[in-house]
C-alpha cells in the first residue's frame, strides 16, 4: 500500500490530505474537510490536471488573457503553451469566445477579457 | 466644479463594488475616478485563475472577475472618469486632473477611498550591490509580461514568497524562463497554500525558508545572486551561502496601502495596517469619508475586497440618506499573537453583527481565538491552524456588542 501526501488546493484552507493507494486504485482519503477535497485528491494522485492561464498576441499588438476552458493534464502543460504562443488573434473579441479549438482532448482555449 | 453625492477614488475591485453597492442602496449620483485607461485595477494584469472561489463558487481569472463588476457598473447610471488622477482630497472635495477636463474639483456628500496598494520596493530592504538592470518588483514583471507581452528575463531568482512572487514563478516558467529559487526570510510563506502547490511544487521550483538575498552581482545586468540562511534574529548565518547565476531578480516582499491622499486629507492611519482606522461601517476618522479594499487593509482574496467594498458603499449611501448619527465607541485591539484587527473601533449604537478581521503574527496550531473585555471572556473560537498569509475573521453578535462596557482585545491562545 502506497501513501501520498498532498495539499488540497480547492479553497484557501489548503488541507493536508493523505491518499492511500493500492496499485492504481485509491482506497482511502484522509485529512480533507469537504467533499471537494476528496474529489481533488482522487484525481490528483491518479492524473493531475490544471487549467492553463496565459496570454496570446492580438493583431493590434495588445495581449489577450486566455485560459483552457477545462483542466489539462499537467504533463501536457508545455506542449499546450507552445501551441498557444504560436497563435495571433483578431480583435474585437469577447470574454468566452474560443481562441483555439480542441487544443487537447476536447479542451478549448477561450478569451478572458473583452478587447474592443 | 462637479457636484455629486458619492465620489469613489479608484476603479479597481473595491471601487467597482463600492459604487454599485452605494447605487443599489439608494444613492444614484455616483462618480468613479480611475487613473488607468480602463476599469478593473490590478485584476487586469492578474491573468491567473483562483479569483471568485468564495463569492461565485467558481475559479475565474482576474480580468474575468473584474468584467463581472464592470458589467454591473455599466448596467447602472454610474459615471466613470478614466485616465483621471486625483491630486488631493480636502474634506469631501476632490481635486483631480485629466486630459479633457484639465484640473477640476468634485464636491461630494460622501467619499469612498478605494486606491488599492502598491508593492514594497527593494530600496526598503537594504541589500548590498550596484544598480544593474534586471531587478524588478514581481508586479512590475507581471505587468510587462501579461499586459505588454515582454518577458523581463530568462534566469530568475525571486526574493519573497508573497502570492505575486509565487504566481510570477509559474508564469515566467510557462513562458520559458528558469526560476532557480524562491527565498523567504520568514520560517513560513506569506503566500496562499494553493499557490505554493501549483506555482512551485508543480514545476519543482525550490522554496528556501529562513533565507534572504545577501548580495546581487552584476554591473550593467544582474549576473548572480547570493542567498544565505538567517538566524532567529533574521541575521544571515556565515557559511550558509548559496549562489545562483541569473539575469533577473524579482522582489515580492509585501504590499503597502497607498494612502498619500488620505494622509494629506488628515485621515488617521493605523501603524499596523498602514490603512485608515475605521468603524465597522468602514467610515474613517474623517466624517463621511469611507475606505475599503487594499487601501484599507491588504487582502489576500479579492472576494473579500468586494465584500468589504459593498459594506463601505452601503454605509456611504446610508450616511447620505440618514445623516450623521450619534456614536458610542469602544476600541477593538490586537492582543497576543495578533498583528492587527479591523475595524479598530466599534460603534455600539450601530445595528447588526460585527465581523472583526484579524491577522496573526506566526503559524499557530490548535489554538483558541479569544475576544476579551479586560479579563472577561466574551467569545472563544477554536482553530486547527492560523497562518499570517490568510486573513481570519471572528463575528461579534449585536447582542454581545450591546453588552460591552469597555474596549475588547482579540488574542490567540495556544492550547485548547
Amino acid at each position: 500500500m502506497k501513501e501520498v501526501n498532498l495539499t488540497c488546493i480547492e479553497c484557501p484552507l489548503g488541507c493536508d490530505i493523505t491518499a492511500k493507494l493500492d496499485g492504481e486504485k485509491v482506497v482511502r482519503i484522509d485529512g480533507n474537510s469537504c467533499p471537494r477535497g476528496k474529489i481533488y485528491a482522487e484525481a490528483e494522485v491518479i492524473c493531475p490536471k490544471r487549467v492553463i492561464t496565459t496570454t496570446v498576441k492580438t493583431q493590434d499588438g495588445r495581449m489577450l488573457p486566455v485560459k483552457s476552458d477545462k483542466p489539462i493534464e499537467k504533463s501536457k502543460t508545455f506542449e499546450a503553451m507552445k501551441i498557444i504562443n504560436g497563435v495571433t488573434v483578431k480583435t474585437p473579441i469577447k470574454i468566452g469566445e474560443t481562441v483555439i479549438e480542441n487544443i487537447y482532448e476536447g479542451v478549448n482555449v477561450v478569451a478572458c477579457a473583452n478587447l474592443k | 466644479m462637479i457636484k455629486c453625492d458619492i465620489v469613489v477614488i479608484g476603479g479597481g475591485p473595491a471601487g467597482l463594488s463600492a459604487a454599485v453597492s452605494a447605487y443599489d442602496n439608494g444613492v444614484k449620483d455616483v462618480i468613479i475616478l480611475e487613473r488607468e485607461e480602463s476599469l478593473g485595477g490590478i485584476l487586469n494584469q492578474c491573468i491567473h485563475n483562483g479569483f471568485g472561489l468564495t463569492r461565485f463558487k467558481e475559479s475565474m481569472t482576474g480580468p474575468e472577475y473584474a468584467s463581472r463588476f464592470i458589467d454591473e457598473v455599466e448596467k447602472r447610471d454610474i459615471k466613470v472618469k478614466l485616465k483621471t488622477t486625483v491630486l488631493s482630497l480636502d474634506g469631501k472635495v476632490v481635486t483631480a486632473i485629466n486630459d479633457t477636463d484639465g484640473v477640476f474639483t468634485v464636491e461630494a456628500k460622501a467619499v469612498i477611498l478605494a486606491m488599492g496598494c502598491r508593492e514594497r520596493s527593494k530600496g526598503a530592504l537594504n541589500i548590498a550591490g550596484s544598480r544593474p538592470s534586471g531587478i524588478y518588483s514581481a508586479g512590475t514583471a507581471q505587468k510587462y509580461l501579461n499586459v505588454k507581452g515582454y518577458l523581463v528575463g530568462k534566469e530568475v531568482v525571486i526574493l519573497g514568497s508573497g502570492d505575486i512572487g509565487l504566481i510570477m514563478a509559474r508564469r515566467m516558467t510557462l513562458e520559458g524562463a528558469k526560476v532557480h529559487a524562491v527565498c523567504e526570510i520568514m520560517p513560513h510563506s506569506s503566500g496562499l497554500k494553493r499557490n505554493i502547490v501549483q506555482c512551485l511544487d508543480d514545476f519543482g521550483i525550490p522554496l528556501y525558508l529562513n533565507h534572504t538575498v545577501t548580495r546581487i552581482d552584476g554591473e550593467k545586468r544582474v549576473e548572480g545572486v547570493e542567498i544565505s540562511q538567517v538566524d532567529q534574529n533574521k541575521k544571515p548565518i556565515k557559511g550558509t551561502e548559496k549562489y545562483f547565476k541569473c539575469d533577473t531578480v524579482l522582489f515580492s516582499v509585501g504590499l503597502i496601502p497607498e494612502n498619500e491622499l488620505s494622509k494629506r486629507a488628515g485621515v488617521k492611519l493605523s501603524p499596523q495596517t498602514k490603512g485608515a482606522i475605521v468603524y465597522q461601517n468602514r467610515e474613517t476618522s474623517n466624517e463621511g469619508v469611507f475606505a475599503c479594499g487594499n487601501v484599507l487593509q491588504v487582502h489576500d482574496l479579492v472576494d473579500f475586497v468586494s465584500e468589504e467594498a459593498e459594506l463601505a458603499g452601503k454605509s456611504a449611501s446610508l450616511y447620505i440618506l440618514n445623516g450623521k448619527t450619534e456614536k458610542d465607541c469602544i476600541n477593538c485591539n490586537a492582543g497576543d499573537k495578533v498583528s492587527y484587527t479591523l475595524p479598530q473601533i466599534i460603534d455600539k449604537n450601530a445595528s447588526g453583527n460585527v465581523t472583526v478581521y484579524y491577522r496573526v503574527k506566526g503559524v499557530y496550531k490548535n489554538v483558541t481565538v479569544t475576544v476579551k473585555e479586560g479579563d472577561n471572556l466574551i467569545l472563544a473560537v477554536k482553530k486547527r491552524v492560523v497562518v499570517p498569509g490568510e486573513m481570519e475573521r471572528i463575528v461579534l453578535t449585536e447582542q454581545k456588542i450591546k453588552s460591552l462596557n469597555g474596549d475588547v482585545t482579540v488574542s490567540v491562545e495556544e492550547g485548547v
